[in-house]
């Protein structure tokens, strides 16, 4: 796993039936773009987060696809339709394999 | 192409030089990538809205919207990295708004582009030049 | 005077003709709130004491819309990645005291206000201290445990979590009293030209803060802001780092973070800000 990486989601915690949210995502993460040289001039391997994706009660909201030109830090604002009470669940993919994920639970009055 | 004056006047502008030089690869890539999501199919304009700054104060984080109501998938391209791809975003049933926000890397003052598959099988696309300026002193 | 001076000089008249000569562009008229309830002062009377400024401007009031965005929600903002990241540490046990920041501050909050307050005499060590110095002070002998560098990321997170909490609050820092010898070096620092281009902190950002050098938008250098997270290096950045670097860009051999040069001027410099809000952990480009 890299080091001091770390989600944060941004969602309403109530919303009324059918109602249309943003939420705001960030993840703490270098996104090493594998253009870098370091000071010997080597290539400084690519380390990015590659995709990420959120669900509410296994639906989809949205599935991204992430190039190295996005930048250090991925934030990702959306809007999502909120049917009923239920969890939002996010999750990021590493180039190195690790998995993030949160979750965060909205309430439909 | 015709040498006009006008060309002539264009091609001796440093920015003109510039782009000349260094875009022809990067261009074609792009075009190659744009191809690669439409299937070589015609794009349309004005159901997709790009929200870049027409300035960047640093390249490193460019903040971009695009909105395509009707949209299955978005790509985002820009035209003078050295690879063209940025993001693809697409939607499932519980997006409310087919769009997204982000913040990208641009190398340079370039062209951002994002390409909508919309639900109808067409295409969309909409461009933004975004400059990307430098610092006073570097520091 | 030697054939080099006069070469030297010229360059440093090319450069300030350059900086003259770009377009000028005022402080925008834009009000910053952040989180939409923290009413942060941007614009306030100069304080007495300088002599060549009526209005003083935070430096947020210089950036494009899009930069200015990013600060006005602690969500959107990163330096909060390196807050949360100091949060953690505030409550991390170090050293043989067994005791954390916690352990006598209780929550961050108590250190409301102190931002704002910094640098300021320490009557005890009899000298003037920074908030990097206090916290290295904590560290050291209250609760045993090893200083941080200056100005690594440890210390700047810290800084910026304990600057978060007094945003909003004006800065006041005292200039007279015990402190006035250091104040009055800082402001023989500020008016020093240094380096090859023997550019002095003012000839920019007192002299010519609107005006545009080369592409960027020059502020009046207030540090109000600070630490401050930089669209250009992805991270926090303290103040004598920004010192180190614009002392860098002037030809010249800088003072080192943490030096008495560099405390003389960030007193002196933050005087400058007196009634703006403190608004560290900023985001500039």
């Amino acid at each position: 796993m890299a080091s001091g990486v770390k989600p944060r989601v941004k969602v309403p915690k109530t919303a009324a039936a059918g109602e249309s949210i943003t939420i705001k995502t960030l993840i703490s993460h270098k996104m090493e773009s594998g253009q870098r040289k370091d000071g010997d001039g080597n290539v400084i391997p690519r380390s990015i987060i590659n995709r990420f994706t959120a669900d509410f009660n296994g639906q989809n909201v949205i599935d991204v696809a992430i190039e190295p030109a996005i930048s250090t830090n991925p934030y990702f604002q959306f809007d999502a339709t909120v049917p009923e009470t239920g969890e939002f669940a996010f999750t990021w993919y590493d180039d190195d394999g690790s998995v993030y994920e949160a979750k965060k639970k909205v309430t439909v009055a | 192409m015709e040498l006009t004056r006008r060309n002539v006047v264009v091609l001796g502008s440093s920015a003109a030089l510039a782009s000349a030089v260094g875009m022809p690869a990067f261009a074609s890539l792009t075009d190659d990538a744009i191809a690669a999501f439409t299937g070589g199919a015609e794009t349309g304009s004005g159901a997709i809205t790009l929200t870049a700054p027409e300035i960047a104060e640093n390249g490193n984080t460019v903040p971009v919207g695009v909105e395509a109501p009707g949209a299955v998938e978005i790509t985002l391209l820009a035209d003078g990295n050295p690879t063209p791809a940025v993001a693809t975003f697409k939607f499932g049933p519980l997006s409310a708004v087919r769009g997204a926000s982000t913040r990208i890397r641009l190398a340079g003052t370039q062209n951002v582009i994002a390409v909508a598959k919309m639900e109808d099988g067409s295409f969309q696309m909409a461009k933004a030049e975004v400059k990307v300026t430098i610092g006073g002193c570097g520091g | 005077m030697s054939q080099g001076k006069t070469t030297l000089k010229a360059f440093a008249m090319v450069a300030a003709a350059t900086v003259a000569t770009g377009a000028f562009a005022d402080a925008d008229e834009d009000q910053l709130t952040i989180n939409g309830e923290i009413k942060i002062v941007t614009e306030a009377p100069a304080p007495a004491h300088m002599e060549y400024v009526d209005t003083i401007y935070s430096g947020w009031r210089y950036r494009s819309d899009e930069t200015q965005a990013v600060q006005m929600d602690d969500f959107d903002n990163p330096a909060m990645i390196f807050v949360e990241s100091a949060a953690e540490a505030w409550d991390t046990v170090e050293g043989d005291a067994g005791k954390s920041c916690a352990s006598c501050h209780n929550e961050v909050e108590s250190l409301r206000g102190v931002r704002a307050v910094y640098p300021k005499w320490n009557e005890a060590a009899g000298e003037v201290r920074t908030l990097a110095m206090q916290v290295n002070d904590c560290r050291e002998n209250e609760m045993g445990a090893e200083k941080w560098k200056y100005s690594g990321g440890d210390m700047t997170a810290m800084v910026g979590l304990i600057s978060s909490v007094s945003r909003g609050m004006p800065v006041n820092v005292a200039i007279d009293g015990p402190v006035q010898s250091t104040w009055e070096r800082g402001k023989e620092l500020y008016y020093e030209r240094t380096g090859q281009l023997e550019l002095s902190c003012a000839n920019c950002h007192e002299d010519s803060y609107g005006m545009m050098i080369r592409a960027d938008h020059l502020s009046q250098g207030q540090i109000n802001g600070f630490p401050t997270y930089r669209l250009k290096n992805t991270k926090l950045n303290s103040v004598h780092a920004r010192f180190k670097g614009c002392v860098r860009d002037t030809r010249a051999h800088t003072y080192k973070p943490g030096s008495p040069e560099f405390i003389a001027l960030e007193l002196y410099v933050a005087s400058r800000g007196n009634g703006l809000s403190v608004e560290g952990p900023s985001v500039r480009n």
